[in-house]
């Protein structure tokens, strides 16, 4: 097994490797002067030189490539060309939302998606799975930001004033201030690891709510989370209600299953010791390939709803050409692919013993 | 008693009896027979023609201010047979916030997304296939290079690469396509590298290679045709995901760029009314929604029906 892990590490370096690459070929390429965008037009031709000086531009290409993969190796991704700040705290601020945002909507769609899924194959062609299976065909093609907008107008404008009102846009009720962790547990002079943990726990609302007990401020960083998690997630669910129906319903129908039935097994208990730990593959492969459609997505989602997370910050920072922020974001997020996909693939082997590496 | 019919008789002109079976009318009738796949068909039919009709069906040109026909920007829909009054004119989804038609609007919409679901794909099936088919047959280095390559490609969120494509290559329509088409390449590549790999095994391929047969006619004459069902499956399947990316860049102002009626755009340009004038989101909104809901069960039926492992 751990020649498998080890395996599985080394193929994808050169996969991050061609990663790299290709971000920095495509931050060279996209038209227009970082400078003349992030300054203004009418800067003058000295302050461009002392920018471009500043950030490594007026060296020769492959130069600027050599220097940028070796401070990635240890660990700098640089700083902003925007406000000069570290990109790796950048990332301390922005991604935890992204994540936190993410976690829900999977969660959601892991949960629902199964539960409907595994309802819709245990009553096949009844009521229930004909409109579960409608449900999901329509779940699949609804886009993020149309969902997102109707969710926002239904239970912010339609349901205003009963209990089901959601606020429709960020993260906090205003007012509501969230002490950073780091402060509360006194760790303010750490500059270390530790502190970087910390500080990115503590970005994440709903965990800092749980850590420091303040049931306030987890109840109402969740109640902002609603909204997005379910639009976020209601195409995953799709997806996954429709894979657990038909993975479910392939192995309802072999021997082994009728041999459960025949001991005398209550349903219930035939679908989940027997059937869904065999039908689970397909759904595992499934989940995880929807992670990379959820930081799609959370682009999508975050600018409905006015969340500064990661794909806001990505997005900015490719319109504004600020090549280090690109370039740092999409290799933590590629990089999380990765890692994601490994799971994957070792989960397989903890799921079905036949595909373990001998 | 039974008659004994003679050996002869039993014998069946081969010049007057069976219809040739063709692939193609079976696999049509197939298709036809899923519920699914007819209420997508509908659905396309309905799309198909307000794209080729729009100009007849839409009472005002889409890109038309018609300020001057007494109306007010951002009005709610206007229907006569729902009590709206008389003296206002009909405008079935209302008015949008340049005081144009937003039905007209919506309609003219159908013709963009039915092009671009097309086209994107077509392009990415074209240039995927193409790599897909040159891996797999040529095998060793260059296998290696274009699947390597095209294992990058997909390690990236599809949205976030494509952004990244439009911003080096400037907004617009045409440009989204791209790079939508350009992000989805390696999806067919892979699928049609890995159905050449057992095909070029075939018996049938072997033979020819032994009459003579060029590595280009073996190619394109033998190993293409009978690898190309995976791929249509995956083609139908991938035009709605192909029609939800372009409009989500139109919505995040990289594709379609106004006053060009796309839904996408529709919906992002007319964000910031979702409390005021709802109606400008929804509509557009519903329309992106059912053409991706009509392809996704017209491919979900033609995936059915090429496959022969689903019993019917």
């Amino acid at each position: 097994m751990t020649t498998y892990i080890v395996r599985r590490l080394l193929i994808t370096i050169p996969v991050l490797f061609g990663v790299i690459v290709l971000v920095f070929a495509i931050t060279r390429i996209l038209p227009g002067d970082p400078c003349r965008i992030l300054l203004g037009e009418r800067a003058t031709d000295a302050a461009c030189n002392v920018f471009s000086h500043a950030h490594g531009l007026d060296l020769p290409i492959s130069q600027q490539f050599v220097s940028y993969l070796g401070s990635v190796s240890r660990g700098d991704l640089g700083n902003s060309f925007r406000d000069s700040r570290p990109v790796t705290a950048l990332l301390i601020e922005r991604l935890p939302m992204t994540l936190e945002l993410s976690i829900f909507a999977l969660l959601f769609a892991t949960i629902v998606g199964i539960t409907l899924g595994v309802v819709s194959a245990y009553r096949r062609n009844s009521a229930v799975d004909v409109v579960t299976m409608a449900f999901a065909n329509l779940g699949v093609s609804i886009p993020v930001f149309v969902l997102g907008l109707l969710l926002a107008f239904t239970f912010a404008i339609l349901l205003k004033g009963t209990p089901f009102a959601l606020p429709p846009s960020g993260r906090l009720t205003p007012g509501l201030s969230v002490v950073p962790l780091a402060v509360r547990w006194g760790l303010q002079n750490d500059h270390g690891i530790l502190r970087a943990i910390v500080d990115f726990l503590s970005n994440m609302y709903t965990v800092n709510g749980l850590l420091s007990a303040q049931w306030g401020l987890f109840l109402d960083a969740l109640r902002h989370l609603i909204l997005p998690a379910v639009a976020l997630g209601t195409i995953p669910l799709a997806i996954i209600a429709r894979i657990t129906r038909s993975s479910l319903l392939d192995v309802l129908g072999l021997d082994y299953v009728r041999t459960a039935r025949a001991k005398g097994l209550s349903d219930g208990r035939v679908v989940r010791k027997h059937a869904l730990p065999n039908a689970m593959l397909p759904m595992v492969t499934i989940i995880g390939l929807q992670i990379g459609g959820l930081l799609s997505g959370a682009v999508l989602t975050e600018t409905i709803f006015g969340l500064p997370g990661v794909g806001q910050a990505t997005y900015d920072a490719i319109t504004s050409h600020d090549f280090a922020v690109i370039e740092g974001f999409v290799l933590v997020i590629a990089l999380a692919f990765l890692v994601i996909n490994l799971i994957v693939d070792i989960s397989y082997a903890y799921l079905d013993p036949r595909l373990r590496p001998s | 008693m039974a008659a004994i019919t003679s050996p002869a008789d039993r014998l069946i002109d081969p010049l007057t009896t069976t219809r040739t079976a063709s692939l193609w009318r079976d696999t049509l009738a197939n298709i036809v027979r899923q519920r699914n796949a007819r209420v997508g068909l509908v659905i396309l039919g309905i799309l198909l023609f307000a794209a080729i009709f729009a100009d007849v069906v839409a009472a005002y040109n889409p890109d038309k201010v018609l300020f001057d026909q007494g109306i007010k920007r951002l009005s709610a829909p206007c229907i006569h047979l729902l009590g709206c009054p008389a003296t206002t004119p009909e405008h079935l989804f209302g008015i949008d916030a340049n005081g144009r038609d937003e039905f007209s609007r919506v309609l003219h919409g159908a013709r963009i997304s039915l092009q671009v679901g097309f086209l994107t794909v077509g392009f990415a099936i074209v240039i995927g296939s193409l790599l897909g088919l040159i891996a797999g047959y040529a095998s060793g280095r260059i296998e290696t290079v274009i699947m390597r390559t095209m294992d990058v490609l997909l390690v990236f969120p599809a949205l976030l690469l494509a952004i990244a494509i439009v911003a080096a290559l400037g907004p617009g329509l045409i440009n989204a396509q791209l790079a939508i088409g350009i992000v989805a390449i390696p999806v067919y590549a892979r699928i049609m590298r890995s159905s050449v790999l057992s095909v070029r095994q075939s018996d049938f391929v072997t033979g020819s290679r032994a009459l003579g047969e060029s590595p280009i006619g073996l190619v394109f004459r033998r190993i293409l045709p009978n690898s190309l069902t995976p791929t249509i499956v995956a083609g139908t399947l991938g035009i709605a995901g192909a029609v939800l990316d372009v409009a989500a860049l139109s919505f995040l102002g990289l594709g379609a760029q106004p006053p060009t009626s796309e839904w996408g755009s529709m919906v992002g340009q007319d964000r910031g009314y979702l409390f005021t004038a709802p109606h400008l989101v929804f509509f557009p909104g519903v329309a992106l929604a059912m053409t991706v809901f009509g392809f996704n069960l017209l491919g979900d039926g033609i995936r059915d029906a090429l496959d022969p492992r689903l019993n019917r």
